[in-house]
């Protein structure tokens, strides 16, 4: 069966719908979806900052992209996004996301509640009204989130960012368990370290740093199969090793 | 986004640790290029020396790769400076068009191929890239202009060929050429020696793609022996019912090490040359061969140039005019043979008329000779030896390849253009080569 995408291409009928479109992982998607095919539908707080990577889009697949203007932070804009787009989606995918500073964050509420409506309520929400109105059409469709293995365990380096990502990945599940018996299929992503725009100037581990095109590939390849969450497969061992460590131990380490 | 970061040519020689900027997008590259400090533009690194070195500023192209437009009634695209070959090949090609002037890789970028105005198979028919050329975006700290043969032009001119020396190009606009296929008909002549060689470069001047493998390790009577290779792009109705786009593509191999340093020798060179020799004069004259093996078969392996070794290598090309090319190729060709130095990838091509509205744009009317050599005393001994035969010769050496160069060689081999290009340079554009060869 095919699901929300064929990977052979001819997707002219199931447009894509992308929250948080500027980032690299979102345009590395973006470029891969609309090689199969898919028609683009790109959600960014400013749009304008998107038109060269439409054109982009546009002249090397030959694909419809249309640009939206969308803030995840804005309760309702869901709805307003869904009313303006030129046909209804049968996938989303939200790469809403913002690392934050954890010391600066944890210190101020205003900081530290910015940075949790970003990575879990802002595009939960959102995903949550989207996924209604895509179930409600019925046929294959697919909610995909992005997350981070910083959700899947609280650490004192990001807890910040940490807890809204765990957050988002509960509800994913939340989500995938209520609309298992439909057509609905929800990928819950869980990025390691990607050479974004994100971590640029950090220090990252090269065995463990995935490039935005190598994550995009595996994200697909892994919707393709049907999985429910997407690892890197090196990322899966790490954290399996780092959720299995008891908390007494684990609050003496320094990961 | 700046890193530092040990970086070189193709040829791996020289290294240096270099402050690398990777701008996001062309306002951020035109504001690189408006900050104080000398800077280089650097594409995917192909040319083989330090002409994209510059240990306090090397601006990076890999995040302008985005194309703007293609209008498929006139064949032209516009696109980001750091926009490949490749990619626009994997674009385009299925939709009919290629570039219309490549060079033996795909893995340079459309800035790069301005800079260094490369030339392919085909020059002595269609010029090199910068005839293809509509216009440019050119940055410098003066903000940012747009080049063509009607505005500009000189700056125009200077940039086509002009290593980086004249700012940082943003965007272009290239005109694509119609194909009918993917494929490519391909001819293979033996040539004995040297003057059978270019007997056959002149009498195919109506094709529109040759070129020669040279074996510069035959003496004697089979000096110069080449295998010459002549190709058009197929139509419809050459290729026995093969798709004329959907072509398998090559698993890339790569070459993950660097192969021992003493791998390439003269006894295992000379062995290369003789049995790809004879192995040449034994295939059928004539083949059906796809695009990426005809036109970039080093491509394959991706990191070739590890096969010389840690130390690297270095190439030296030079052009000569018509009128001394027989005599120049035939002394270049004793020199490699005294020395006992092989290359094993040595490459003969004719030119056709050069652009001397172009001051550093390398390709003059005669013929091109190029040679990959291990970077050993030796072979640097040879090269200046090489070199003095192109001085006399009046000649020239191709600045995309060079890494080792005189400032008396490039400026006897150039020297006419060059008033006029310091005309149109700027002190905030410099590499470790403009700074060597005085430029």
């Amino acid at each position: 069966m095919i699901g929300a995408s064929d990977p052979k291409g001819g997707n002219q009928d199931r447009p894509v719908l992308i929250l948080g479109a500027r980032s690299d992982m979102a345009l590395a998607l973006a470029h891969d979806l609309a090689k199969r095919g898919h028609p683009l539908q790109l959600a960014v707080r400013d749009p304008e900052k998107l038109a060269r990577d439409r054109a982009d889009l546009v002249t090397r697949h030959g694909v419809q992209v249309s640009l939206h203007g969308f803030d995840a932070l804005e309760g309702g804009a869901a709805h307003a996004l869904l009313a303006d787009l030129p046909a209804p989606p049968r996938i989303v995918i939200s790469a809403v996301g913002m690392l934050g500073d954890q010391d600066a964050d944890a210190a101020d509420p205003a900081r530290a509640r910015r940075i949790i409506d970003t990575n879990f309520t802002g595009p939960a929400l959102a995903l949550e009204i989207i996924a209604a109105d895509m179930a409600a059409r019925g046929g294959a469709c697919a909610v995909i989130g992005i997350g981070s293995v910083a959700g899947d365990r609280g650490r004192a380096k990001n807890y910040v960012y940490g807890a809204a990502k765990a957050g988002f990945a509960a509800y994913l599940s939340g989500m995938r368990q209520k609309y298992a018996a439909t057509d609905l299929h929800v990928l819950t992503v869980k990025p390691g370290f990607v050479s974004t725009a994100m971590t640029e100037g950090m220090d990252l581990p090269a065995p463990l740093t995935l490039t935005p095109e190598a994550m995009s590939a595996g994200i697909l390849r892994s919707l393709d199969r049907g999985r429910q969450v997407h690892y890197n497969w090196r990322w899966r061992l790490v954290m399996t090793v780092i959720r299995l460590l008891p908390e007494k131990i684990f609050i003496r380490t320094k990961f | 986004m700046t890193v530092v970061r040990e970086i070189s040519g193709w040829g791996r020689w020289p290294r240096r640790i270099c402050t690398l900027e990777t701008p996001r997008d062309p306002a951020a590259a035109a504001a690189a290029a408006a900050r104080p400090g000398a800077m280089i533009a650097r594409g995917l690194g192909r040319a083989y020396g330090d002409a994209a070195l510059n240990p306090d500023r090397t601006v990076a192209a890999d995040r302008l790769n985005r194309f703007e437009s293609f209008d498929p009634d006139t064949g032209v695209l516009i696109a980001e400076a750091g926009v490949s070959l490749a990619e626009i090949i994997e674009t385009f090609l299925p939709r009919g068009f290629f570039p219309a002037v490549t060079p033996g890789t795909k893995f340079v970028t459309l800035g790069g191929a301005i800079a260094a105005d490369v030339h392919g198979k085909n020059h002595h028919a269609v010029g090199s890239f910068g005839d293809h050329v509509l216009w440019l975006d050119l940055a410098t700290a003066g903000g940012v202009r747009r080049c063509s043969p009607d505005a500009s032009p000189d700056l125009f001119n200077a940039t086509i060929g002009g290593m980086g020396l004249t700012g940082i190009v943003l965007r272009a606009a290239i005109g694509l050429m119609r194909v009918q296929s993917g494929w490519m008909r391909q001819r293979t002549v033996v040539a004995p020696d040297l003057s059978a060689a270019i007997a056959v470069f002149e009498g195919t001047l109506h094709v529109p793609y040759s070129v020669a493998w040279i074996d510069c390790l035959a003496t004697g009577t089979a000096r110069g022996r080449s295998l010459v290779y002549l190709g058009d792009h197929a139509g419809a109705d050459d290729l026995d019912g093969a798709a004329p786009f959907d072509i398998p593509r090559r698993a890339a191999r790569s070459m993950r090490v660097d192969a021992p340093s003493g791998a390439l020798n003269r006894w295992s060179v000379r062995a290369f040359n003789a049995a790809y020799f004879r192995a040449g004069a034994r295939k059928p004259a004539e083949a059906l061969v796809d695009w990426d093996r005809y036109f970039y078969p080093l491509d394959a392996i991706h990191g070739w140039n590890r096969i010389y070794g840690r130390r690297g290598f270095a190439q030296h090309q030079c052009a000569l005019p018509l009128a001394t090319s027989q005599d120049a190729l035939a002394q270049m060709l004793d020199a490699i043979a005294a020395s006992g130095l092989g290359s094993f990838l040595a490459v003969l091509k004719r030119f056709g008329p050069g652009a001397p509205q172009r001051p550093l744009s390398f390709p003059i009317e005669g013929y091109t000779l190029a040679l990959d050599l291990p970077l050993t005393g030796d072979a640097l001994t040879l090269m200046g030896r090489l070199d003095d035969i192109v001085v006399a010769a009046h000649g020239r050496i191709y600045l995309a390849k060079d890494a080792r160069m005189t400032q008396r060689t490039f400026e006897s081999g150039y020297g006419p253009g060059l008033g006029a290009f310091a005309a149109m340079t700027n002190p905030s554009f410099s590499s470790l080569q403009s700074k060597r060869l005085g430029l």
